[in-house]
């Protein structure tokens, strides 16, 4: 597999690096000459020393037989722009960028871009599922991010607490299927009453996400914290 | 006529000065403060300060429902995202974006903006002065293709763009 690399830091060089080791044809660019040398020393001359973002650049890195446009650089805008113009200008099957600002994840999404990386969105992911949270938890995105793995933690002021799913208005597309309780994980089914520390899982689309945040949260809870 | 400018430098304060002496609403933002010295004393329209490529951003400063929106910072690819804020959030039907590299604006203006080619149309204004024909390299370019979101306008079918709108109009309420 031919694999295009924009974006020379940490993430660019180990990223090719473990491609290589792996057998795969990488290219590697990098604007700063500098740094695009040091790379080329240590793995070799898979690296151009060219900005990614330059449309006769990707040309000439071969983008246009790429299997697969990685964009890693640390500017959100240069990483959409660089798989824009892989997959609208060079027909990439499939590329991937790195997102850090998570505003930016449905913008991108929404533009084409195939893959998205949020680290930020990661770490938060992490550190939200030991702190009590108000708001819905993304767990997962299914597919090409139409749908969604959503947790909610059920705590005091949620409507959901003491009824059953049957009885709340959960919006089309969605369903709600299992619940953790204690740590133990069980499928949730329509007349499971559901308990103050559950965690529901549901699955569903995006635009979904509010109409759960009211029938899981709750509103109220929310606008508690804004006060 | 409601205009949006984004970029401060030269020229996007002096489309800003002209458009609003010619009587339209102007509102221009750049990240930088000292961006809007460019701007003459008596310029009446809003200058502030702000990421324009951020949707939030954009929607706080009252950029919705603008007719026009110019993209005219110093970076190609900021310029590239906030047109398409602009275009597939925002719903802003008449978008620019100012893009240096040749290969990009006519990439862009596939993918439904308009782009504005600095290196066409200086070569193009040398090549003019100097009695030559004018070259090959685009200079401003009307958009030749649909927004990549595609369904951007077509209300029948519930596009992705308009839906993130409606969502975050909900949380901002």
């Amino acid at each position: 597999m031919f694999v295009l690399v924009v974006g020379g830091g940490k993430v660019g060089y180990y990223l090719a690096k473990e491609l290589v080791e792996s057998g795969h044809e990488v290219a590697l660019m990098e604007k700063d000459a500098t740094r695009a040398g040091q790379i080329a020393d240590e793995i070799g001359s898979i690296v151009i020393a060219h900005d990614g973002c330059e449309g006769k650049y990707l040309g000439e890195a071969g983008c246009n037989r790429a299997d697969v446009v990685a964009a890693v650089t640390g500017d959100d805008e240069d990483n959409l722009v660089i798989c824009q113009m892989a997959k609208h200008h060079f027909d990439v099957p499939r590329t991937i960028a790195r997102v850090n600002n998570p505003k930016n994840e449905a913008l991108f999404r929404h533009l084409g871009v195939d893959e998205i990386i949020s680290p930020t969105r990661m770490i938060l992911g992490s550190i939200e599922q030991d702190i009590p949270v108000h708001e819905l938890l993304h767990l997962a995105a299914l597919g090409e991010g139409e749908l969604e793995l959503i947790e909610a933690h059920l705590q005091a002021g949620s409507p959901a607490i003491g009824r059953a799913p049957k009885d709340l208005a959960i919006p089309d597309g969605c369903s709600l299927f299992a619940v953790i309780r204690d740590g133990v994980a069980t499928p949730l089914r329509p007349d499971t009453i559901m308990l103050e520390g559950d965690k529901v899982i549901a699955i569903g689309k995006q635009e979904c996400s509010d109409l759960l945040h009211s029938q899981l949260i709750g509103d109220e809870v929310e606008n508690a914290i804004e006060a | 006529m409601k205009i949006v400018v984004v970029g401060c430098g030269r020229v996007g304060a002096a489309l800003a000065d002209s458009y609003d002496r010619a009587g339209h609403e102007v509102l221009i933002l750049d990240v930088k403060t000292g961006a809007f010295d460019r701007l003459p004393s008596t310029f009446g329209g809003r200058a502030i300060r702000g990421d324009g490529s951020d949707k939030d951003v954009l929607r706080r400063a009252g950029a919705e429902g603008a007719d026009i929106f110019l993209a005219m910072t110093e970076g190609d690819n900021r310029n590239v995202m906030a047109a398409q804020v602009a275009a597939e959030t925002l719903g802003i039907e008449r978008v620019v974006a100012k893009l240096n590299d040749p290969v990009r604006a006519e990439a862009y203006a596939a993918l439904g903006l308009a782009t504005l080619c600095r290196t066409g149309l200086m070569h193009d204004a040398i090549n003019a002065y100097l009695g030559f024909a004018p070259s090959d390299v685009v200079g401003m370019l009307g958009p030749t293709g649909t927004h990549p979101g595609g369904t951007h306008h077509d209300h029948q079918a519930a596009p992705a763009g308009e839906a993130h709108t409606a969502s975050a109009a909900v949380m901002e309420a």
